[in-house]
């Protein structure tokens, strides 16, 4: 039977005659390159090989001489991109170890196993850096929530990133959901997991030390997931669905096991090198621990742990079957290793060993069926420098303007703000966030719904704040100025909650890289992020490159989407955003303009994203962040929240409903009423401070140069707004509240 | 004072649970208790944690209450020490027939994560001492199993004896008569789907789970805590 199967596969001679490498994602000039380095044609194993490691995915092919341009140093970066996960010093010989990954593909066919699979390919990257995982975030995006398919596709990724998550017992406390048309047939499902290390426990994936055994632990190896990576690397089409089998199937219980395990084993000092089995399984962490170290791996294929029978070596190799880690430790030391893993119910084996001559051997039945050089599959992939072109749209926005809004009567203001807090955008995510477990491990000070999630960090006064931002229209619009918001925003709502911001790890969001013009975006939009990063002093530690997301042609909007890591001093600094106190002062930080390009406002009233986006001037932005920051941490802060979608009128009506408190507003302006309620002009922040100290803030904004208005006080049910002397806005806060809250759950019961 | 934390695979309020009593009851010691253990005599009281344990797989509890450490659960329940089976920890125990009843999934079908507010329905247990009766407390919860159901027979007999500790005042799961946890007959087991674990801190949202840690402890000093903290032997 396996003799049969194997005969199955065709010969190096029909690979090359009957062009089969191309079926499996591979150019005709990737492949006289695989020749002219193997120097003979590949059997249908290494075609394999080499077909998943310079896909997109793995490679980074066309990517990589952008990515160049992120700053990746700073003075507290332990580990920048190229491991498992970033990793970020906070004093006292801990760390934070970060980053988020994409799993768009998979979930747009099977949304429950995508979402769940790809939480769980996030944590295994940090935990297999030896760090404890404390949090996790989810950055969603999915089509209008208008029609069947796009609830379907929520309410199951939903689902997935519960089910794997609250199995696992790791508490999902922030992410954010995004409803645009754009996502229609491509939702966007980016995890993110942070976890807590201290500085000597840091592994790396590494296959150091000839001769040491290399051990297969976890999960055994099935059919699941073969060529996930390729297909993470093409645009969806009409036969998408049929690509079922690529999507892997997973089991958090199973990886509870092996997170306790792992931790275990690292704690016994036995291991030298640890990596994930993730996107190319067990091809791209022999190939990367041994490329990494400088040495050769040759494993038994006999001996991998198999699910089902008959399994080739190409199956095996390209298997993404979940919750599977490469291990290499210390000769002599397998017994111990052994023991702990039987402790927890799972597999270990030794898989192969550790050898000096930098080659992937891959013995099978007595034969090598695969002998390739380990560099050639993971460092000397093709690098694209792709074509870029600026679209069309783009100048076509230039001549936007916001006065194409027809002026809404006086009347007409109470009904916008209800309709825009019930923008699914904008509304209540508590139909998402309460099917999540985010009180497991009782460390979460700050709950979903916030500006940014604090999670304390136990027998310290530290607390670690995280955030996930990007608003894609923006990007869309102009990105490179969508690109710098992307980072400012993610700083800014970390900063609101008290914390000093890190770094960031990245998810980048894009169609396919090969047409000019998205790549044009992908530039861009790099561009933008890494001046953001370098004013504001966080640079970029991991990410993920997730190209190709288009459906019959048409690209989502291009979501660069950031996760950001802060670090609160001390628990006494945490806050949060909602008004605490009648009779206090509410100030508004920064300055309005009449930016509503990509606005939910434009949305709402004309139907269409045009225009440019609000612009950002990222010096400023950095002075309103240490502002705040410095207002907090004197203990002047009640509450704090970023303006953000839908403006000034959102962002104080969203204080208002969760402190349950009603506010009076007034303010003069020169802007046409319905622009300064609803733009979305950017470093600006919402604080509300005792009577007492909003003199202080004032003065101390003032001293940096940043504009400090008090807008109003704090206080009664009704929520009351006038502009130039004209009320325009009168709501009782539980109308408004009712509005946010039962948007979502209205949709999902319909 | 000392309580075990039973950990069976897939446990993970386990750490949870032990934070807990280290922070509410700084006088008690307390120890992970892997599910293989064969002997729970040298503990004062059992803690049975919430999470997956094998996953749910089956139903939940329904592998947890084979393990080898549940014989031994048993025997200290029918010693009348405490047994405190909190979430996945309350399944195990209405699995291994220790309190009567069953859980179904919730009525919505989804994992529910929230504050809910209870009723102490009886102060007079070993776990509520420290409460006022009729008092309203808020306590999380975090379950996709959480729908209480027993017979109508069973329920009258629940109810005829005080067994109904705690009553969901807003029915989150569609338990029966909104239970939220139980006791055995005896009053020495108690399941409950709410986390007290998790409310132990101001900055948690809610410190009110802290009482049903105390009002263990307080239960052991007076009835056995007495001699060995005379004799020194605790120390």
């Amino acid at each position: 039977m396996e003799q049969r199967l194997t005969h199955q596969e065709p010969t190096p001679d029909q690979i090359y005659e009957e062009k089969i490498y191309r079926e499996l994602g591979l150019t005709d000039q990737e492949y006289e390159q695989i020749i002219s380095i193997l120097g003979r044609r590949p059997n249908y194993t290494e075609t394999g090989l080499y077909s998943v490691m310079w896909s997109e995915h793995c490679s980074y092919k066309h990517s990589k001489p952008v990515l160049r341009r992120f700053p990746t140093k700073g003075a507290r970066v332990l580990q920048g991109p190229g491991e498992g996960a970033g990793i970020v010093d906070i004093g006292d010989n801990q760390a934070v170890v970060f980053k988020i990954e994409s799993h768009n593909h998979p979930s747009a066919i099977e949304p429950y196993q995508g979402a769940a699979t790809g939480v769980g390919g996030i944590i295994r990257d940090v935990f297999s850096m030896g760090a404890r995982p404390i949090a996790l975030l989810n950055s969603l995006r999915f089509g209008e929530p208008d029609n069947a398919r796009v609830k379907y596709l929520f309410e199951h990724v939903v689902a997935g990133i519960a089910g794997y998550g609250n199995c696992i017992g790791i508490p999902t406390v922030g992410g954010e959901v995004v409803f645009d048309a754009s996502y229609d047939g491509n939702p966007l499902v980016n995890a993110m997991c942070v976890g807590l290390i201290d500085h000597d426990r840091i592994q790396k994936g590494v296959a150091k030390g000839i001769g040491n055994p290399v051990m297969y632990v976890g999960a055994s190896t099935g059919r699941d997931g073969i060529h996930g990576a390729t297909f993470a690397s093409e645009e969806l089409g009409d036969d998408s669905d049929e690509k079922r089998p690529a999507v892997q199937v997973g089991d958090p219980f199973m990886e509870k096991l092996l997170l306790e395990a792992c931790l275990e084993l690292i704690d016994s000092g036995a291991v030298v090198g640890i990596q994930d089995m993730g996107a190319a399984g067990l091809t791209s962490s022999s190939s990367e621990m041994a490329s990494k170290a400088g040495t050769g791996i040759e494993l038994d294929l006999d001996r991998v742990p198999q699910r089902e029978k008959g399994m080739t070596p190409y199956e095996m190799m390209l298997s993404e079957s979940q919750e599977r880690m490469l291990v290499v430790v210390e000769k002599g030391r397998e017994k111990e290793v052994e023991a702990i893993f039987e402790k927890w119910g799972l597999h270990s084996q030794v898989v192969g060993r550790v050898t000096d001559d930098k080659r992937l051997r891959l013995l099978h039945q007595g034969e090598v069926v695969a002998d390739v050089p380990v560099d050639s599959l993971a460092e000397d992939a093709p690098v694209y420098h792709c074509e870029t072109a600026i679209p069309a749209y783009y100048e076509q926005h230039k001549d936007y303007s916001p006065v194409s809004i027809a002026e809404p009567q006086p009347g007409d203001y109470n009904k916008l703000l209800k309709d825009l807090l019930a923008a699914p955008t904008i509304a209540s995510k508590e139909w998402v966030y309460r099917q999540y477990d985010y009180m497991v491990r009782t460390s979460t000070a700050v709950r979903p719904g916030s500006d940014a999630a604090v999670v304390t960090v136990r027998g310290t006064k530290k607390a670690l704040a995280m955030s996930t931002d990007c608003n894609g229209r923006y990007v869309y619009l102009d990105p490179k100025t969508g690109g710098a918001i992307a980072v400012a925003e993610a700083a800014r709502n970390v900063v609101c909650t008290g914390a000093e911001p890190l770094a960031i790890t990245d998810c980048l969001n894009y169609g396919n890289p090969e047409k000019p013009e998205i790549f044009w975006q992908f530039e861009q939009s790099v561009e933008g992020m890494s001046d953001a990063c370098r004013v504001l002093e966080t640079p970029v530690i991991s990410g993920n490159v997730s190209f190709y997301n288009e459906t019959r042609g048409e690209a989502v909007y291009p979501t660069p989407v950031v996760g950001m890591v802060g670090l609160v001093h001390d628990v006494d600094h945490i806050t949060t955003a909602d008004f605490k106190e009648e009779g206090d002062r509410i100030i508004l930080l920064g300055e309005t303009f009449a930016e509503l390009g990509g606005s939910e406002y434009q949305k709402l009233v004309s139907g269409e994203i045009s225009g440019r986006p609000p612009q950002i001037d990222l010096e400023k932005e950095q002075k309103v962040q240490r502002v705040v920051l410095e207002a907090i941490r004197k203990g002047w802060v009640k509450s704090a929240h970023d303006l953000a979608e839908g403006g000034l009128a959102v962002a104080v009506a969203e204080s208002s409903i969760a402190g349950k408190l009603g506010a009076v507003i007034n303010v003069d302006t020169d802007l046409r009423p319905d622009h300064f309620l609803f733009s979305e002009s950017q470093s600006r922040i919402l604080l509300s401070v005792s009577a007492e100290h909003a003199t202080e803030v004032k003065k101390l904004a003032e001293q940096e140069g940043i504009q400090a208005t008090d807008i109003g006080e704090v206080g009664g049910e009704s929520f009351v707004i006038s502009v130039n002397q004209q009320q325009l806005i009168d709501l009782p806060v539980s109308d408004m509240e009712t509005a946010w809250k039962d948007a979502i759950p209205s949709l999902m019961k319909g | 004072m000392k309580f075990a934390v039973i950990v069976f695979p897939g446990s993970n309020c386990d750490v949870d649970m032990y934070k807990a009593i280290e922070d509410c009851l700084p006088e008690a010691q307390v120890d992970y208790v892997w599910h293989a253990e064969k002997d729970l005599s040298e503990y004062d009281a059992v803690l049975l944690p919430g999470g997956f344990s094998y996953g749910d797989y089956l139903r939940p509890g329904a592998i947890a209450r084979f393990s080898t450490v549940m014989e031994e659960v048993k025997k200290a329940a029918d010693a009348g020490k405490p047994v405190l089976g909190v979430c996945n920890g309350f399944q195990v125990l209405l699995e291994a027939g220790l309190l009567p009843g069953a859980m179904r999934r919730n009525q919505s079908l989804k994992f529910v994560c929230e504050h809910t507010e209870l009723s102490v329905e009886n102060n007079e247990t070993i776990f509520t001492s420290q409460y006022e009766r009729g008092e309203r407390i808020v306590i999380p919860i975090a379950h996709g199993d959480g729908n209480y159901y027993c017979d109508q027979e069973t329920l009258e007999e629940l109810k005829a004896n005080g067994q109904v500790v705690f009553r969901y005042t807003q029915n989150p799961n569609g338990s029966v008569y909104d239970i939220a946890g139980i006791t055995n007959k005896a009053g020495n087991v108690l399941g409950m789907m709410p986390h007290p674990e998790r409310a132990v801190h101001e900055w948690l949202g809610t410190e009110d789970g802290k009482r049903l840690f105390q009002s263990i402890f307080t239960y052991w000093r007076e009835n056995h805590g007495a001699a060995s903290y005379a004799s020194g032997t605790d120390a």
